[in-house]
């Protein structure tokens, strides 16, 4: 094994020194029957056909026109985000364990923390987190940490994927959830209002609900504070380009996927969770958090504050147990944003809505389908079919289109839902093809 | 040095009763151990503690520690001098630096408590 760097004449010279005859005299505490007797590989191959082989597996890769959201888009990312992003400054550094050591990292990731605050309209926010489901699960927590109290409220509106990931992390921790079903593509108001009580930490919701519903949740958060409980929203944000931002709804925690902003679409990440709140809550915050200060010379520098809550000297009391985070992801995220400019990311969120509008009126022309408006929508909206969706989604692989997410995956009853997502990459074109291979697979079988 | 009309824990806090009811706080040694104090997260008012219960936490620029309850009680008050000002802790550990009033203590529990003379030796014992 060429890469163990020591030789045999070292390893019989440490062998020795333990007083271990060989090397199977050293593991004879771990019974025989648990020990490796051998690895069925196949033979190495040279770096010339390690290449073909690569390639011909990437070639059974299909080139799918994306239709397909439930919370992570296919969005442009300009080719400088990874010029950028693969500096070796930045890539080889990727999280700055040291408080101080490296003043240019703290600094991207204290300008992300700022393009965050200001897409949410919070105060503060961490370093970054895994993804959008752990920063919901940290939302959730912190929500209970706050409140003391250990019942959550959770919209059914809300990524249902991030829903069990919030029952996964939790199976242990004696959190009582509750779910609100949603009624007609948005937050049941009156069944809300029902199930909060003085014991509720916190209600959970999703804008733009799961379903692509855009709703002002200023009321909810009105309603959850007259209980003493907090209103976290999962928000989009490349949406917030155009929407009303959480921090103008009374929201307490915005939490969110950021794959939107210059992360490319793969299987299951890496992506980048963020998790922002209010000032009076940023002791309860998981995470690291970078500040700006003054050396002693007066001189600008940037530091990991705040570390007090954290693991490594709070020990198991700590806030959480995250102790890291998304840095080159959330590098992304600033890059992306720097590049686009407020004026940029309102005119792509903006492109993102029409086109989708658009989509709504070509797609509600074919028979059969309808398009839902129970509810304004940004980029994401629901049809019926007069069929299965999933079996529809099949056949337009077939077509060369990633249709959309078929909603009888996590719902009962809406088989023949499907929730389509249309980016500033979709073209005119490329809709009025989807729409007409759609028709061909509800009509022509 | 260290008031004589104080008891004190093993993890330097003092207790003082006033007309039955106590109020908590940290000593100079414990503010001196921290240093500069840059938070207090003081409990809840109505929250019930146990003697040694967990009663908060403090942060300094060296360490977050936790406060415990010197004897049991519901906590009635606590310092809101202290949200804006924790160094006060720092500066007054005895007076303006007081932490929190407990009601409903058994005065009973203050014969498990260290007095001055014995705390003071104890502390020497720690240097």
């Amino acid at each position: 094994m060429p890469f163990i760097a020591n030789t045999d004449d070292q390893r019989v010279a440490m062998l020795k020194a333990v007083g271990a005859g060989s090397i199977d005299d050293l593991f004879e505490d771990i019974p025989k029957e648990y020990r490796l007797a051998g690895l069925s590989l196949p033979d190495g191959l040279s770096e010339a056909e390690v290449l073909d082989r690569m390639q011909a597996l990437s070639h059974r890769n299909a080139a799918l026109i994306c239709f397909l959201g439930g919370g992570f888009y296919d969005h442009f990312i300009p080719a400088a985000v990874d010029a950028i992003t693969s500096r070796s400054e930045f890539y080889t550094s990727y999280t700055p364990y040291q408080p101080e050591a490296s003043q240019g990292t703290l600094q991207a990731i204290f300008e992300y923390q700022s393009a965050i605050c200001r897409l949410t309209g919070m105060d503060v926010t961490n370093a970054s987190l895994y993804d959008g489901g752990t920063a919901l699960y940290e939302a959730a927590m912190m929500a209970t940490r706050i409140t003391g109290r250990h019942r959550i409220l959770l919209d059914s509106g809300v990524n249902p994927i991030y829903r069990n990931m919030l029952y996964c992390y939790t199976r242990n921790l004696s959190i009582e959830f509750k779910e609100i079903e949603v009624a007609h593509g948005q937050s049941d108001r009156h069944k809300i209002s029902e199930a909060l009580d003085d014991q509720t930490a916190a209600i959970i919701l999703q804008n733009p609900n799961f379903f692509g519903g855009v709703d002002d949740v200023t009321d909810i958060s009105d309603l959850a504070h007259r209980k003493g409980c907090l209103a976290v929203v999962s928000a989009y944000p490349l949406a917030l380009g155009l929407l009303k931002p959480p921090g103008s709804m009374k929201v307490d925690i915005v939490t969110g996927e950021g794959q939107s902003l210059g992360i490319p679409l793969s299987f299951g990440g890496p992506y980048l969770g963020f998790l922002a709140t209010r000032m009076e809550h940023v002791r309860k915050m998981p995470g690291r958090l970078v500040g700006m200060t003054e050396d002693g010379k007066g001189r600008r520098g940037y530091v990991l504050t705040l570390q007090a809550r954290e693991q490594h000297i709070r020990r198991e009391k700590a806030m959480s147990n995250i102790c890291s985070n998304e840095a080159l992801c959330a590098l992304r995220a600033v890059v992306y944003l720097s590049l686009l400019g407020k004026q940029g990311l309102s005119e792509v969120a903006r492109i993102c809505a029409q086109k989708a509008e658009y989509a709504k009126v070509r797609l509600s022309q074919i028979r059969g389908i309808e398009v839902k408006k129970t509810t304004p929508t940004f980029n994401e909206f629901t049809l019926t079919l007069p069929m299965d969706a999933g079996e529809v989604v099949s056949r337009m692989i077939d077509k060369g289109f990633a249709a959309g997410f078929p909603l009888g995956r996590y719902y009962r009853g809406m088989d023949n839902y499907l929730l389509v997502a249309v980016t500033e990459k979709r073209t005119r074109e490329e809709i009025g093809r989807y729409a007409e291979a759609l028709e061909s697979v509800l009509w022509n079988r | 040095m260290i008031p004589t009309n104080l008891h004190y824990t093993r993890d330097h806090e003092w207790v003082k009763i006033e007309n039955g009811i106590a109020v908590v706080g940290i000593t100079d040694f414990a503010q001196h151990a921290l240093g500069d104090i840059t938070f207090v997260d003081t409990p809840k008012v109505g929250k019930k503690v146990s003697p040694h219960g967990e009663l908060g936490v403090i942060e300094s620029v060296k360490a977050a520690s936790d406060i415990f309850a010197p004897v049991g009680g519901t906590v009635v008050e606590t310092n809101p001098d202290l949200v804006s000002h924790p160094e006060l802790i720092n500066q007054d550990p005895y007076g303006k630096g007081w932490i929190c009033y407990l009601d409903h203590i058994d005065t009973a529990e203050l014969a498990n408590l260290m007095d001055a003379a014995h705390y003071e030796q104890y502390v020497a014992g720690k240097e």
